[in-house]
């Protein structure tokens, strides 16, 4: 990687921050909902000061997670569309598996795997929040809403369950199978060569002048941004 | 040795408890109750609990519900008979101590519900998180939690008495002996002979109230209407909710098993195909002027 080489801007200071906050505070709801989940887990929540804590913390951590994943609805829910490009894609998914990334169709700013990961983490998240309310507040609803009860205990489960998938895929894809992703989502930026290879239609998208929607040719431009 | 545990609840491991014990049992015969609340003051008494202002509810009745303060409370209720007499039916609210406690299923506190060997249930507030899933848990609608502890509190049976030998306090105060305390055994026996007394004297429906959807309750009451519980607000057939059985059982297995499952098989393929090339570095045999527009797939590198 030459230094001189143009870096050009993936992650706004804005979606950084907001992805950051999703992600601490979901590390935080996966410790603490394991530990409540499974007696093989408890000591996750001894390790977090305790159980009584635990159990205070984690539904307001709930909050913060769920207004984090609430703005990044508002600002990816047009880039998370499925396209024709998605679906041709999602049938080259398993050479995307084998790392037979010159099969792959190419993908605009988000592949279709980022994408199903954005819409299972909207829609786990809502199913969360929502029946993450009825547990917070179990004590003060009348006993003729206990199926309120039953379901929540089952929709929070399963739904966790299911972001935790995601979340499992995610974190391994961005740790340690794509280079250059985990210092995207932190430090904002890629090289083109990154954002030709793994991108291709968004670099392509891109206005070659000014600054839109993220993206500039200069230096300059890309530390205003930052 | 009644302090011996049977259960614990979140404990991964076998209770500790080898000896066996008589369950202990409290009859409750409403037929006999004349709603004089001495058990409720007993109660309040014994276990020196802070005093809960009354609501008038247009009965005698001291409050709507038991709460976090109050865990024995007489509920009276009116029943139109068939033949126009009003029936004034009260009956003994209270833990029922199931000898299948949804509560202690459904809580995820390692030690915060235990049920003793004599089949007691009890909360341990100390161990407690305040999650309120025992509320979920439940068939009864009896653990209440308290707000300003965040911990959720319910009759004990007065385990600190029947441990040495005594009585639970309301049983000991109740002066009709509606109220009486022994082994299951006992007690079943002197409820059947009471339901016999009561067929004989044209209830034809009396019946014991021991619900086998949970096993069966600690607290056994005798029914003058025993085909209809719920005029003495009882549910029918109580048992563990089905949602908490399927979230305590084949779900959370199916969970762990998903789970362990997910990083097997990233594991796996980190060692199968590993990481994808960095277009970042270049693999081009001879570096041109121009750079490749994109790059050749590496994986047979990492093979």
């Amino acid at each position: 990687m030459e230094a001189s080489a143009p870096r050009i801007v993936r992650y706004t200071f804005r979606e950084r921050v907001v992805h950051l906050a999703a992600a601490l505070s979901y590390v935080y709801l996966l410790l603490t909902g394991l530990a409540f989940w499974t007696p093989a887990m408890y000591w996750l929540a001894v390790v977090l000061g305790g159980g009584y804590l635990s159990r205070v913390l984690h539904p307001w951590v709930g909050l913060v997670f769920s207004g984090a994943v609430a703005i990044m609805y508002a600002i990816w829910r047009r880039d998370m569309r499925t396209t024709d490009a998605d679906r041709a894609w999602r049938k080259a998914v398993l050479h995307y598996i084998r790392n037979e990334d010159a099969k792959v169709p190419p993908a605009s700013r988000f592949n279709f795997g980022q994408k199903q990961l954005f819409w299972i983490m909207v829609g786990g998240g809502l199913a969360l929040l929502l029946s993450g309310l009825v547990l917070w507040f179990v004590a003060f609803m009348p006993w003729e809403l206990r199926a309120l009860r039953y379901a929540a205990v089952l929709v929070h489960a399963v739904a966790a369950l299911v972001t935790i998938a995601g979340f499992i895929v995610h974190l391994y894809m961005g740790l340690l199978v794509v280079p250059g992703g985990l210092s995207a989502i932190l430090h904002g930026t890629v090289s083109e060569r990154w954002a030709r290879h793994h991108h291709p239609l968004w670099l392509a998208d891109r206005p070659q002048s000014g600054v839109v929607s993220g993206f500039s040719r200069t230096d300059d431009d890309v530390r205003s941004q930052l | 040795m009644s302090l011996e545990l049977r259960r614990v609840s979140a404990s991964g491991s076998p209770a500790p408890g080898v000896r066996t014990v008589p369950d202990v049992t409290k009859l409750v015969d409403t037929s006999t109750c004349i709603g004089c609340k001495a058990c409720e003051v007993a109660c309040q008494e014994w276990n020196d609990l802070p005093p809960e202002t009354t609501v008038q509810t247009g009965t005698y009745q001291t409050l709507p519900n038991t709460t976090a303060h109050f865990w024995n409370l007489i509920k009276f209720n009116e029943h139109d008979d068939q033949s126009g007499a009003l029936r004034w039916l009260m009956r003994k609210d209270q833990c029922m101590h199931c000898t299948e406690p949804g509560c202690l299923i459904a809580c995820p506190a390692p030690g915060a519900i235990v049920q003793y060997a004599n089949g007691i249930v009890d909360f341990q507030q100390d161990q407690c998180i305040g999650c309120g899933y025992c509320i979920t848990g439940c068939p009864f609608d009896v653990p209440k939690f308290n707000p300003q502890t965040r911990r959720v509190y319910k009759c004990t049976l007065c385990i600190d008495r029947v441990s040495v030998g005594l009585q639970p306090a309301c049983v000991k105060a109740c002066p009709t002996s509606c109220l009486q305390f022994g082994t299951k055994d006992a007690m079943l026996e002197v409820a059947n002979r009471r339901v016999d007394q009561l067929k004989a004297s044209g209830f034809a429906q009396a019946a014991v109230y021991d619900p086998p959807g949970v096993g069966g309750t600690g607290v056994v009451t005798v029914l003058a209407f025993g085909d209809q519980p719920e005029l003495y607000g009882l549910p029918r057939n109580p048992t563990v909710p089905a949602a908490v059985t399927f979230w305590k059982g084949p779900l959370k297995w199916i969970g762990n098993l998903g789970m362990l499952g997910g990083l097997a098989i990233a594991a796996i393929h980190y060692v199968r195909f590993g990481r994808k090339a960095d277009p970042d570095v270049d693999h081009s045999p001879t570096p041109t002027a121009q750079r490749p527009s994109r790059h050749k797939s590496t994986s047979d590198e990492n093979l």
